[in-house]
């Protein structure tokens, strides 16, 4: 009796963790979800969720990946490799006259040489964190316009302000890809998200020419930006719509064949007019460490990087060290614990000065002990003057907080001395709307800056070769120099040569195709709709 | 005389009163010894007299005593791996000898959710028992089952305390999801070795090591699909099972085991001397006189830094086991204790583990429960391995010290200015003696199995099985603020960093399964249905960083307090095993298993098997074909799944908050941002189908037992990195599914037993398989001109460089490199290679000028046993072979030219000594000068034993020596020919080990 309850209880309790077991089956047990994370409806409910969601549009561009320096949105490129800057920077700097890179890094010497395929990971990366760049606009803009209904007032504006500047984010790098690549893949924030759902067509020449300028033209007229100088630092204004619609106009018959040049007089004059700004009194102050404070009047819109806060080894933080080798002392830039030996100059750069030790024009920033001015050599830093143009120290001479290997000195997309050399330019180049004595006077506010106000070496006249130049002295490293030499046609033809341009130490002339970057073969291999550039 | 006999009654009486057991007047003891045909001792092995309460089991040397009534009859001896059998007890006090039938037939094997006989198998399985395993200096399981069998590949991650083993079945399974096999403990699925990135045995390195090999009865490995594939989506890499020592009937039976290791490192790797040193400065003088500033570093000492940094290591390993039966329920409790110094200084490791076993069975054996619990806890002490870099490249013509370096005394490398050299290499010395990282982690894994025989349906039984394991560790990381490797550019700030993370594994399984005999239509039916719910979580936890004076560190405030992923499965099983007339044999099951990582639509998935068996001995044609003692053949299909190694949430759209580094600043404001999560709603499972074709058989009476096996692979759904178009994802580059490979395979087992005599006896087990692995589609579409396929692994020396491609055609992870030119006295010449496009231009890959070269998986892998047996002595050797793999030596690609010694950074390097074989000036990491044969012969372990026998009438004593990774026979030329993934760079050497141990039974 005792034995036959005591079986029956087993049965029981058997029979009750079966049917536990099946009541733990219910499909929600697979429906998980990610701790420390939320949805996009949750993030475009407040306002503040909003400006951190706009915080990543802008971070986009500063650093590599969302948990610190090592880490990465791209893959196929090494972390810190990745970054808009440094990317930009290898393309634009090393393919010139302005620089050489002593790193056999993979891609990297490719740019001297002037021997980029297809498969060079550093242009695989610029081409891919310029379009993360777009579609972390465009999913910004997408949320952010769905979400209006739940804001009001002061909250709204913002979020319109907000809109603008992911839209003016995304023309900047369509004309990035306009000026590297000369096509895109057309996306907006209509377009799907994901794998297998979508591929982009392509938009290039004038079709993405004229995308980009109604685009900026649409967010001018409507003035959907904050005010020139009104907005925080860090933040697109209107100025800068006129800034990249001043810069996209000179070039314009690079990318289009029509010449522009009188809407660039326009558009430049505006940002020099209405804008507010002012160069700074000490040409340096806007490549040093505290180079983001508010009396700032000279840069429309840079890069924020933080030794701290911000952190990625591209950006200034690969500008600074890679310029530190030799017997130059880290500290003295601002990073004690760096110094990575690779950027110099070749000899034509420093050879635009009257004098290389910056007493006539205190543009001249090189260090030349223990480094010889010919290069023998690209794997040896000591060949090649260094360039201490970008340094992590402040205007007084301080370090940042937490000074180690990583930079505070932000890198400015535009600022107003550009804008001078665009009006004088385009008025050598034959546009409307402006003086050639009104050139010739931004020109010479430039070089009285330089000079520490020398009247001897203001100029009397100027022609485009001197803007050109004056464009090397004023914006080298700033990663002007390969559109400019494009623009004057010198980057690839053999009629202006410098040392290992084309890998050949006396310098040679390569295929014009090179004018363009090829789009990525991964790219092109996923994505039927693309076309590669001529010649590769 | 007859005081005597009372004194030793009174003793042993004594004892057994200590140990708890009364003893009947009317009893008597039966000793004897079990051995098996090949004359070795059985130990474990359960001895009952049917029909009497009690028993016990035999010692490390076979023996047993075992009171009976004396009216008992007859003796029943079963072992797990052997057949039962029954002797008659032909008189009291009689030694019996006896030989446990080899008969590989009638082996019990675990397969998934049950047990079979081996007779009745049909898949590719493979089973060891404890007599088989590797002996010696053995921490963790992977260790025992190294070369024991074929197409398994164990290789040593390193000889770090603690370093686990990659193990590879038949190949690799993926290419970029888990390549790892499933391990099953005692029925407890463990969960893998990484969840959603973060490691699940933080501090130790694989699920294994929580579990003392000690208490290890037995490894099984299945193979082939059919098998596995009942263990569906997690399956795809194999499954090992593993069983644990379980107790034994009778008295309590008590085993003390103990071993003293020595292990002192195998090989240095060549470097230049401070002679050599010092010549290869004095000839960069004479070629340029000019320049003598590296000369001028260079110091007064001779210092050999890798004999510096490394040391004799000693380890101690205990283990107490008792086993037994107390009332109606066997138990085994062991407790075990492992301390081990690494051969890299400072590095130690201290473990204490606890297993706990009950099986009891009630309702008059209609209830059979099952209990396993293991704990395991230790506290380690981890080296800076980065010493073992640091100390090929240091100069070595610098002392290690320095006066007055305010660098705790140590040398560095220091700028002009007295700052600290922040590029240079770091002294190896104070790397590890600076650093103190100091790791604890504890585990506790376990579960119930609960069988219930339903009443009044005979066969029928319901089970239930729930397990759990749960497992932490933690740690600090403290280097003192005047050490080097925590600087800037002056001392400070020094280093004091938590780290922790834990691992929650829960399973719970509901099981049907009805066994009939139906002898009318001479059938045997096994039926199985079960359902399965598993959960794995992880959590990681962020702590703020503090400097050594517990300053916090700028930045290093973590957002969120931790990380805690977890993932979900649920599945249901059906499985019919069928048997007609003992020779015909037919499995088919089918799986369903469901994932959290997949998507609603994507979530289910289907994994079928089907296998037969044909005993072909069995038919008439054979049954008079003496010498061929069995002959069986077999066939199976199956499909497995793979899910491990992808994130858990790639499916949902989500945002996250930035790192508090990663913030971007808006006027005076830092943001952390609002990132969107790259996205694929279109993951899904990845799929294996297999087939296997096996022969197994049993010649000469049992001498010659062996098994060959045919296997054909197709892994469909690779997870592969999947370049995304620009423009539609926040990324560029996602895990989807696409990509095939295939994978075939001939496989060889072999055990003979070539010299059986009264006194010797030798054994011999050889193994061999040959694996082809290759690449069938990696691309969505017809892939462009300029793609040369996926790159992978990424190498030292330059940023990002990657030396093996994924390619169509090819090996997965074979080498992609540029063809060295050699002149004609064989040096390479330097910086030419073969144009292959021939388009004039050398172009370092990925281009058109690079080639496949070799793959660092080896296609043929070899392990063979020797045992001898000579009266109480015997010897055992076991040797390993790989042939046709290819390793990078990373280390000479790196360190083995000239201007990595003339580096411009103001600091001294030493340099490869392969600088005298390529003579290279600059690095060549791209030539295939560096892609180098790595088939080696490896003698892995000599073990010698003697065995006392009985030192008292209760005690038996065997003590064994023991030297493991004996020799190395290979034509690699760099420090070790095994690494695991083809990258030679810095491996922590593997020991060579020298064990004495000794084992009592009482």
């Amino acid at each position: 009796m005792v034995e036959h309850m005591k079986r029956n209880i087993f049965t029981i309790a058997m029979a009750a963790m079966l049917g536990a077991g099946t009541l733990v089956s219910c499909s929600k047990k697979l429906d998980r979800q990610p701790p420390n994370s939320v949805t996009a409806s949750q993030v475009f409910s407040t306002n503040a969720g909003a400006k951190k969601a706009l915080a990543q549009v802008y971070a986009a561009y500063a650093l590599t990946g969302s948990n610190g320096s090592g880490s990465t949105n791209l893959v196929g490129i090494d972390a810190g490799t990745s970054d808009f800057v440094r990317l930009l920077w290898d393309a634009s700097e090393l393919s010139t006259d302005e620089a050489v890179c002593a790193w056999n890094d993979p891609g990297v010497p490719d740019f001297h040489n002037m021997a980029w395929n297809s498969s060079n990971p550093i242009l695989l990366g610029l081409y891919f964190r310029i379009m993360y760049q777009v579609t972390v606009a465009n999913t910004f803009i997408q949320q952010a316009t769905a979400a209006k209904g739940n804001f009001k007032g002061s909250d709204l504006a913002d979020l319109n302000h907000y809109i603008a500047e992911s839209r003016f984010l995304r023309a900047f790098d369509y004309w990035e890809m306009l000026d590297l690549f000369g096509k895109a893949p057309f996306v907006t924030e209509k377009s799907p998200i994901g794998v297998g759902t979508y591929l982009p067509p392509q938009i290039k020449g004038d079709s993405l020419f004229n995308y980009i300028e109604s685009e900026l033209k649409d967010l001018d007229n409507t003035s959907a930006l904050v005010a020139a100088r009104q907005n925080e630092f860090g933040r697109a204004d209107q100025a800068c719509v006129w800034a990249l619609l001043a810069r996209l106009y000179l070039n314009a018959e690079v990318y289009t064949g029509t010449a522009r040049y009188t809407d660039a007089i326009t558009y430049s004059s505006k940002v020099i007019t209405s804008g507010g700004y002012t160069l700074l009194p000490n040409f340096h102050d806007n490549f040093l460490a505290d180079n983001d404070a508010p009396t700032n009047t000279e840069q429309i819109l840079s890069i924020a990087y933080d030794g701290v806060n911000t952190q990625n080894y591209g950006g200034t933080t690969f500008i600074i060290n890679a310029e530190i080798g030799g017997s130059m002392n880290p500290t003295a830039y601002g990073v004690p614990t760096g110094g990575w030996g690779g950027n110099r100059t070749t000899a034509n750069l420093p050879n635009l000065y009257p004098d290389v030790t910056g007493t006539t024009d205190k543009r001249a920033l090189f260090y030349t002990a223990g480094q010889t001015e010919s290069i023998a050599s690209i794997s040896t830093f000591t060949n090649g003057y260094a360039s201490v143009k970008f340094q992590n120290v402040t205007s007084t001479g301080q370090l940042p907080v937490g000074a180690a290997t990583f930079c505070s000195t932000s890198f400015p997309l535009f600022r107003l001395a550009e804008q001078y050399l665009i009006y004088a330019e385009a008025v050598l180049r034959g546009g409307t709307g402006g003086t050639q004595a009104q050139a010739l006077t931004y020109y010479n506010m430039l070089r009285d800056r330089a000079s520490g106000n020398n009247a001897s070496y203001e100029a009397s006249s100027i022609g485009l070769q001197d803007i050109l130049d004056e464009r090397g002295r004023e914006l080298s490293w700033e990663c002007f120099r390969r559109t400019d030499l494009i623009r004057y046609g010198l980057f690839t033809s053999s009629a202006y040569l410098w040392p290992w341009k084309g890998g050949i130490a006396s310098g040679t002339g390569v295929d014009a195709h090179y004018n363009l970057f090829p789009l990525p073969a991964s790219d092109l291999n996923v994505n039927p709709n693309l076309s590669q550039n001529p010649g590769y | 005389m007859r005081k005597k006999r009372l004194l030793v009654q009174m003793a042993i009486g004594c004892l057994l009163l200590l140990l708890g057991i009364s003893s009947s007047a009317q009893t008597r003891t039966v000793t004897g010894k079990i051995t098996d045909s090949t004359g070795s001792p059985v130990s474990g092995a359960t001895v009952t007299s049917p029909g009497y309460p009690g028993g016990t089991s035999t010692g490390t040397d076979g023996v047993f005593h075992l009171s009976v009534p004396a009216r008992a009859r007859t003796l029943l001896i079963s072992h797990i791996g052997y057949a039962s059998q029954r002797v008659p007890i032909t008189g009291p006090d009689v030694n019996v000898m006896l030989v446990v039938a080899n008969s590989i037939q009638n082996e019990v094997v675990v397969i998934g959710y049950g047990t079979q006989l081996k007779k009745d198998l049909t898949g590719a399985v493979t089973s060891l028992n404890a007599k088989d395993f590797q002996k010696g200096a053995i921490t963790s399981v992977d260790q025992l089952i190294a070369g024991k069998i074929a197409g398994v590949s164990v290789t040593s991650n390193g000889g770090q305390p603690g370093s686990s083993s990659t193990i590879r079945i038949r190949g690799i399974a993926s290419i970029n999801g888990n390549k790892d096999p499933l391990y099953v403990l005692d029925g407890l699925e463990m969960p893998a070795t990484t969840n959603d990135g973060i490691a699940t045995t933080a501090g130790i390195s694989s699920p294994l090591d929580f579990l003392n090999p000690d208490d290890v009865a037995n490894v099984t490995v299945l193979k082939d699909a059919a098998s596995a594939a009942i263990y569906g989506s997690r399956a795809s890499a194999g499954v090992i099972m593993i069983t644990t020592k379980k107790g034994t009937s009778g008295t309590p039976l008590f085993n003390f085991n103990t071993s003293v290791t020595a292990g002192t490192i195998a090989k240095y790797l060549p470097v230049l001397n401070a002679g050599q040193f010092r010549t290869f400065m004095a000839g960069q003088v004479a070629a340029n006189p000019a320049d003598t500033s590296f000369a001028d570093m260079m110091g007064n000492s001779n210092t050999n830094w890798q004999k510096l940094i490394y040391q004799t290591a000693i380890a101690n390993n205990d283990n107490l086991s008792i086993s037994g039966t107390a009332g109606r329920m066997p138990y085994r409790v062991s407790v075990g204790y492992h301390d081990e110094q690494g051969i890299l200084k400072t590095d130690k490791l201290q473990r204490e583990s606890i297993g706990i076993h009950l099986s009891p069975h009630l309702l008059n054996d209609q209830l059979k429960i099952e209990l396993n619990l293991n704990g395991i806890w230790t506290a380690s002490r981890f080296a800076n391995t980065s010493a073992v870099g640091s100390a090929t490249t240091f100069d070595p013509t610098q002392s290690p010290y320095q006066k007055g370096s305010p660098w705790g005394g140590y040398f560095e490398w220091t700028q002009s200015s007295g700052h600290l050299n922040s590029l240079a290499t770091r002294n190896p010395l104070a790397l590890l003696e600076q650093d103190n990282n100091s790791g604890n982690s504890g585990a506790s894994l376990g579960n119930v199995h609960i069988d219930y025989q339903i009443p009044h349906v005979d066969g029928l039984h319901a089970i239930a099985d729930l397990g759990y394991d749960a497992a932490t560790g933690y740690g600090t990381n403290k280097v003192p603020a005047n050490a080097a490797q925590a600087a800037g550019n002056s001392p400070g700030p020094g280093l004091n960093n938590k780290y922790k993370t834990n691992t929650t594994y829960v399973q719970a399984l509901y099981q049907l399964s009805y066994i009939k005999d139906l002898p009318s239509i001479k059938s045997n039916i096994n039926l199985t249905g079960l359902y399965t719910y598993a959960n794995t979580a992880t959590t990681q936890y962020y702590y703020v960083g503090y400097d050594a004076a517990h300053d916090t560190l700028s930045g290093s405030a973590p957002i969120y307090p931790k990380y805690n992923p977890d993932y979900s499965m649920i599945s249901y099983v059906g499985r019919l095993i069928y048997t007609f007339d003992q020779k015909y044999i037919l499995t088919a099951s089918i799986r369903d298993d469901r994932s959290s990582k997949f998507g609603p639509t994507n979530r289910k998935a289907i994994f079928p098997a089907v296998a037969a068996a044909w005993r072909l001995k069995q038919e008439s044609f054979l049954k008079n074909v003496d010498w061929l003692t069995d002959l069986k053949l077999r066939g199976s299909y199956g499909k497995t799944g793979n899910q491990d190694g992808i994130n858990d949430y790639l499916y949902i759209p989500q945002y996250s908050l930035s790192s508090n580094s990663s913030q971007y600043k808006f006027g005076n404001t830092f943001y952390n941002t609002y990132t969107p999560a790259a996205i694929n709603a279109n993951i899904r499972w990845e799929q294996t189908t297999s087939t296997d074709l096996g022969l197994d058989f049993s010649l000469f009476r049992g001498r010659v037992i062996g098994a060959v096996d045919y296997y054909n692979k197709s892994v469909s759904d690779l997870f592969f990195p999947t370049a995304v178009p620009a423009g539609t994802n926040f990324t560029n580059n996602i895990t989807a599914n696409f990509g095939t490979m295939t994978d075939h395979g001939v496989e060889l087992a072999l055990s003979v037993n070539v010299i059986k005599a009264r006194n010797f006896n030798w054994d011999v087990d050889y193994n061999i398989a040959y694996n082809k692995n290759t690449i069938t589609k990696i691309t969505v579409g017809t892939p462009g001109a300029n793609f040369y396929g996926q790159q992978a692994g990424p190498i030292s020396g330059g940023t990002g460089n990657m030396i093996q491609m994924q390619t169509v055609g090819n090996d997965p992870y074979s080498f992609f490199v540029l063809q060295q030119v050699y002149g004609k006295n064989g040096v390479p010449v330097e910086g030419v290679f073969v144009d292959r496009n021939r388009d004039g231009v050398i172009t370092p890959p990925p281009s058109a000028d690079g080639y496949h070269d070799h793959a660092p998986y080896a296609p043929v892998i070899m392990g063979m046993t020797n045992n001898f047996s000579y009266k109480k002595w015997s010897l055992s050797i076991v040797a390993r072979a790989n042939i046709g793999n290819y390793m990078y030596n990373n280390v000479a690609a790196d360190l083995g030219v000239t201007e990595y010694m003339l580096n411009p950074l103001n600091y001294l390097t030493n340099a490869s000594t392969d600088i005298y074989r390529s003579h290279f000036y600059a690095p060549q990491f791209y030539s295939d000068y560096y892609v180098q044969n790595a088939s080696f012969l490896r003698v892995d372990n000599i073990g010698l034993n003697y065995d006392f026998g009985q030192i008292s009438r209760t005690a038996s004593l065997r003590v064994s020596a023991n030297c493991q990774n004996v020799f190395v026979v290979t034509k690699y030329n760099g420090q070790d020919p095994e690494v695991s993934g083809g990258i030679d760079n810095n491996l922590y050497p593997r020991p060579r080990n020298y064990t004495l141990g000794a084992s009592i039974n009482f």
